[in-house]
């Protein structure tokens, strides 16, 4: 969709402003169901546009994403606009800078429509632990979109936007993709500088890309990839463009399907067949099928929500009324309460902190603190080592993993909230690509009919580390047959 | 398997302020999360060390130097603390 829209604009069949605007009608149509945007940003946008239909008519030359409009997940940091990590604490939080992402997109003149719904600091799998409201999932809109990104992509598959930024912990761009029926990427972990992107577990964040096409998303990738002084985690990466590497041929190809994915009672019967299916299709398109193990992937969600909870705990302490954000201080000097540097601190928390937050907060204090870190915290660092362990020696004999994104299509909104651990069981196909660090994609393969209604299943492709162009290729050619 | 005081213990360490109810809660709630994640001491990890860092890298440095800021920005910076005097940070006193 990219390169189509691109090729209008040069040929000046279609003005970014004109394309700008409708999109902003678009949004004003469907989003006050859909409720995909927080906010959104109509006047930095129309100018940007004009700026690059100025450029066009002077026949300037302009990047493929220039011109075009984008949506953005709140827990980036855009400057001088509101970006609120879906969360109270930063209710009227502006930004004093951007994000790297968000820099090198304005470089290549990308026009920002506005920031996109999550969870609260990026904690759920449905985008339902908003602050401030539910986003439908626009194929059937009593479901969710899934989460953390569920703005995002409810945006993408509602045209509200040509494409998204995301970010994934532990599925966050890859679920609500499923869920949506929207292509999503998370990257090599270190692809993308994390710089600008509000810290949830600061060895699994990346941020990525939400397209229709596995195209698009190809050609967000080359734009947003890159080390960064500002991020010292982020590592070099092959200054090239994706879009390039889409050759189509996979014949030689050899994917792995781990047997433990299909073995668990919590995959929905109807999920498994599509998958199966698509596991055919890869065969009669040339691939070469074979079956591995991977035995420790039943503890990565274990792992996972000991290390996360943890990380979180630590990048959670700076909310804290003190330099930014909503403050009880800032109350008392109207109500003239007499509070302590004490009060400042756990009333703040108290009052503008939700309770997933909360709740992981807590869990990952309590495996921090003396006389548990040992028993929690090492010990998941270990299995985290065991499950990289595992995934170098599958790649040793296959060179993608296929499976399921997630175990069943989008639930009802509302059905999973009473129970925070059957919402963690959303992302047990997810997970194990954060916790190792690998790329991996979510496309659509395929729908389930429930109540008249089409909801999309999406098939997860994870590739090894620094590896996205064989599993871009790889997602292009499922699409394309 | 975790008390409503230990709970309160927890929630003073991470400067959170719960109510009695709130404790209860979050007792029960964190209690099984902490029974799923105990199938963790199944996982056989004689001989293996805890994971370092996720990408392999190692005392990332950049040069100690002062990059200057435009005055932009330093309002931008200003105008966010919650409670401000002239152009300083205003907090409760520490002692």
């Amino acid at each position: 969709m990219i390169k189509d829209l691109h090729e209008k604009l040069i040929n000046q069949e279609i003005a970014s402003e004109q394309l700008t605007s409708d999109y902003f009608a678009k949004i004003e149509e469907k989003d006050p169901e859909i409720k995909a945007y927080l906010s959104l940003n109509k006047e930095f946008a129309l100018d940007k546009a004009r700026a690059v239909d100025k450029k066009i008519k002077k026949g300037e030359e302009i990047d493929l994403l220039a011109g075009i409009p984008f949506a953005v997940k709140d827990v980036i940091c855009t400057e001088g606009i509101v970006t609120t990590a879906g969360s109270k604490i930063l209710e009227n939080y502006v930004p004093p800078y951007d994000a790297t992402v968000i820099t090198k997109l304005k470089e290549r003149d990308a026009v920002i429509l506005g920031k996109t719904n999550t969870d609260e600091f990026a904690m759920g799998a449905s985008t339902e632990n908003s602050a401030f409201q539910i986003t439908k999932n626009p194929h059937d809109t009593m479901r969710v979109p899934g989460g953390t990104s569920g703005g995002s992509t409810a945006a993408v598959a509602a045209d509200e936007c040509v494409w998204a930024l995301g970010s994934d912990t532990g599925g966050s761009i890859r679920q609500p993709s499923s869920f949506c029926g929207t292509v999503g990427l998370k990257l090599t972990y270190g692809t993308v500088s994390r710089y600008g992107l509000i810290a949830m577990a600061s060895s699994f964040d990346q941020i990525g890309p939400i397209a229709k096409t596995v195209e698009d998303a190809a050609i967000v990738l080359g734009r947003i990839r890159g080390r960064d002084p500002r991020d010292s985690t982020s590592m070099p990466t092959a200054d090239k463009n994706f879009e390039d590497g889409l050759t189509g041929d996979i014949k030689k190809l050899r994917i792995g399907v781990p047997k433990e994915y299909f073995e668990g009672k919590g995959l929905d019967p109807r999920v498994r067949e599509i998958i199966e299916k698509s596991i055919q299709k890869y065969k009669s398109l040339g691939a070469e099928i074979v079956e591995i193990s991977l035995p420790s992937g039943k503890y990565a969600l274990a792992a996972y929500y000991v290390i996360v909870p943890s990380e979180v705990s630590a990048n959670m302490a700076r909310f804290d009324g003190i330099r930014f954000g909503q403050s009880i201080g800032a109350e008392s000097e109207k109500t003239g309460a007499d509070y302590t540097l004490w009060d400042i601190y756990f009333k703040t928390r108290a009052k503008y902190l939700g309770r997933e937050v909360k709740r992981r907060i807590m869990l990952g204090t309590y495996a921090l603190s003396a006389g548990y870190y040992d028993q929690y915290y090492i010990k998941a660092q270990k299995v985290r080592s065991l499950i990289r362990k595992e995934f170098e020696e599958a790649f040793q004999k296959v060179d993608l993993i296929i499976g399921p994104t997630a175990p069943t299509p989008a639930f009802k909104i509302g059905e999973k909230m009473e129970d925070p651990l059957e919402m963690y069981l959303a992302d047990i196909y997810t997970a194990p690509a954060n916790i190792a660090g690998i790329p991996a994609i979510s496309i659509p393969c395929g729908t389930i009919e429930e109540g008249g209604k089409h909801l999309p299943v999406g098939l997860q492709l994870m590739g090894k580390w620094f590896d996205e162009e064989k599993i871009l290729n790889a997602a292009h050619v499922f699409e394309k047959s | 398997m975790l008390s409503k005081s230990e709970v309160q213990k927890i929630a003073s360490l991470a400067r959170i302020e719960i109510t009695d109810e709130e404790a209860e809660k979050y007792s029960k709630e964190l209690s099984e999360i902490l029974n799923f994640v105990e199938k963790l001491n199944e996982a056989d990890t004689e001989g293996i060390e805890p994971i370092a860092h996720i990408t392999g890298a190692k005392n990332v440095l950049r040069e100690d130097k002062v990059v200057p800021y435009s005055e932009e920005t330093k309002e931008n910076i200003i105008n966010n603390f919650p409670e401000k005097k002239d152009r300083f940070d205003k907090v409760k006193a520490v002692f």
